[in-house]
């Protein structure tokens, strides 16, 4: 039976792989979840200086959801290649370096900075963080930003490029047409949706950004419908991830398009479900006799 | 850290709105340390999603137990969860409190509310025994008294209407405690962010050394969702630390109050 999938050339030994900002630096998780079983693992957003975040409360559970507005925390590229890369290093599964800069010449900064440490397996360039003042996702909802993003990256790095779309666009696949248009090698569909919630008791926003991104489990059937739209407009893989919790949320996103699939928020509140959709993926494939996954990918049937 | 589905031993109502959860958790009850807490994935609650932190209150053998109360979405559910359910655990999690050593400060404990559930492995693994402090609203929130006199601490009660022990806050009565006594002691506290708040200062005022258990909303509750920072001092400025790793018990010097407001 074949998992394995090509992100660009990267070779993942399975289609299942963790979603940046879910699973910080891969050592947290390490002693309860075996990273070499999974796809490949995406850190969480770093950008060339440390970011401190937004204040708390940061999160706030909604029905079936999580709205966060983090702000981006995290240890900056030399915090990261220091504390954390020393550790990442050792894995076999590919590392994605999730990055992200206010000014398109950040970006590509990052960029070779990650190319010249080697041993990265692909650069997820965070184009749609909904909670940052400045960066993030004016760059995803801005056709012509965004063009020049990704080939200021593309210039920087031979890495493979993985684009981060946002879902708060009209249509999603003339920025998926522009990504790939511009250099990048996949796509990952789709950051987190903007949505707030308040307090009644206080009258106070719940979270003290205000708004935040919607994940989990209540955001799937919007992912999955954007990445269908994405896939029928590119040729480059698409990395489909939007509250998926099991192997049938998996192979949905499979059918609709994807190549791979990440796990997001459910690691957060079960850090086996990465390996669990792995296990249920297969005994999929066995019962319907597929010898290989490729054979799932974009193979819903919508005609009559 | 270990990941264990376990099955209720036990669950029942302690006072009012307070229960007390007993679990099999033979992979994770004798790694506890005094302070750390349990992050239980309630199984039956569908929509939401999370896992809840608890201290984990007493360990004995391959069991642990939590002492709760009821506020939320979450501990409604498992209230009414009966023995031979299962939940999904993981701990033992966090960075827990310093045992005092015998010849050490004498240890000064105060708690707010179901803060009690933080102190009492502490208070039985510490060769020197003390004073606890413990404060709630009414009688109903005075917990596990009765238990933490039984390892031979000594156990004063202040509520705040009056119904039970001294009347007023557990801070006045830790005040009048300090003022006649201060130096040589080192406080340990658990409770509402105010209560720590005023700890903290105490502590600074009488220039003890105090630790403080924080009580923060929690996401993944092993340092990755970034939901449970607090502001710290790092050099002349500050820096958000996790109470689910660094934390939750911080030295009360260390917390830099009012930097994020």
């Amino acid at each position: 039976m074949n998992l394995s999938v090509k992100i660009g050339r990267l070779t993942l030994q399975n289609p299942v792989t963790v979603a940046s900002g879910t699973f910080g630096y891969g050592i947290e998780y390490s002693q309860l979840v075996d990273l070499n079983q999974l796809g490949a693992l995406a850190v969480k957003g770093l950008r060339l200086e440390p970011v401190r975040g937004n204040p708390t409360p940061r999160t706030v559970e909604v029905t079936s959801g999580l709205i966060n507005a983090i702000g981006l925390q995290g240890p900056g590229v030399d915090g990261f290649i220091r504390n954390y890369w020393p550790f990442l290093k050792e894995f076999k599964v590919p590392t994605f370096i999730n990055i992200w800069g206010t000014t398109v010449q950040e970006y590509a900064e990052v960029a070779r900075r990650f190319d010249a440490l080697g041993g990265v397996g692909a650069l997820e360039l965070n184009v749609s963080c909904p909670n940052l003042k400045a960066g993030g996702a004016q760059f995803g909802t801005d056709l012509n930003l965004l063009s020049r993003v990704v080939a200021a990256c593309r210039k920087a790095t031979k890495l493979p490029l993985i684009t981060k779309l946002s879902p708060n666009v009209v249509s999603i696949a003339p920025y998926a047409k522009a990504a790939e248009a511009a250099g990048s090698d996949a796509l990952s569909i789709m950051n987190s949706f903007p949505a707030m919630a308040i307090d009644i008791q206080t009258r106070r926003p719940s979270l003290a950004n205000v708004t935040g991104g919607l994940t989990g489990p209540c955001i799937k059937p919007i992912a999955l419908k954007l990445v269908w739209e994405a896939a029928k407009a590119v040729s480059i893989p698409i990395i489909g991830m939007g509250g998926i919790q099991s192997a049938a949320d998996a192979i949905e996103f499979l059918m609709a398009g994807a190549t791979a699939v990440a796990v997001g928020t459910a690691n957060f509140y079960e850090p086996q479900t990465a390996l669990q959709v792995i296990a249920g993926l297969r005994q999929f494939m066995q019962q319907k006799g597929i010898r290989d996954v490729r054979q799932l990918i974009g193979s819903v049937q919508t005609g009559k | 850290m270990v990941e264990q589905t376990v099955q209720i031993i036990s669950n029942e109502r302690d006072t009012d709105l307070y229960f007390r959860l007993v679990v099999r958790a033979p992979e994770i009850a004798p790694l506890v340390q005094p302070g750390q807490f349990a992050h239980v994935r309630i199984l039956p609650v569908r929509e939401a999603l999370l896992r809840r932190p608890f201290s984990i209150f007493q360990v004995s053998g391959g069991t642990l137990s939590i002492l709760y109360k009821i506020i939320g979405r979450g501990t409604e559910v498992l209230a009414r969860m009966n023995a031979g359910e299962e939940l999904s655990l993981i701990g033992p999690l966090g960075h827990g409190f310093t045992v005092p050593r015998l010849a050490g400060e004498t240890p000064v404990l105060v708690a707010g509310g179901y803060g009690m559930a933080a102190l009492y492995l502490l208070a039985q693994r510490s060769p020197q025994k003390g004073v606890v402090f413990v404060g709630g609203r009414r009688r109903a929130d005075i917990l596990c008294e009765e238990e933490f006199r039984a390892l031979g601490w000594e156990v004063r009660a202040t509520t705040e209407d009056g119904s039970h022990g001294e009347k007023g806050l557990v801070t006045q009565a830790l005040l009048t405690e300090l003022k006649r006594r201060a130096p040589g002691r080192k406080l340990f506290a658990c409770g509402p962010t105010p209560m720590l708040k005023a700890v903290s200062q105490l502590a600074a005022r009488f220039n003890l050394p105090a630790e403080l258990s924080l009580d923060e909303h929690m996401g993944c509750g092993i340092g990755v969702c970034l939901t449970c920072v607090v502001p710290i001092k790092a050099g002349k400025s500050w820096e958000y630390q996790r109470a689910c790793t660094e934390g939750p018990v911080f030295d009360s010097q260390q917390i830099a109050w009012d930097a994020a407001a």
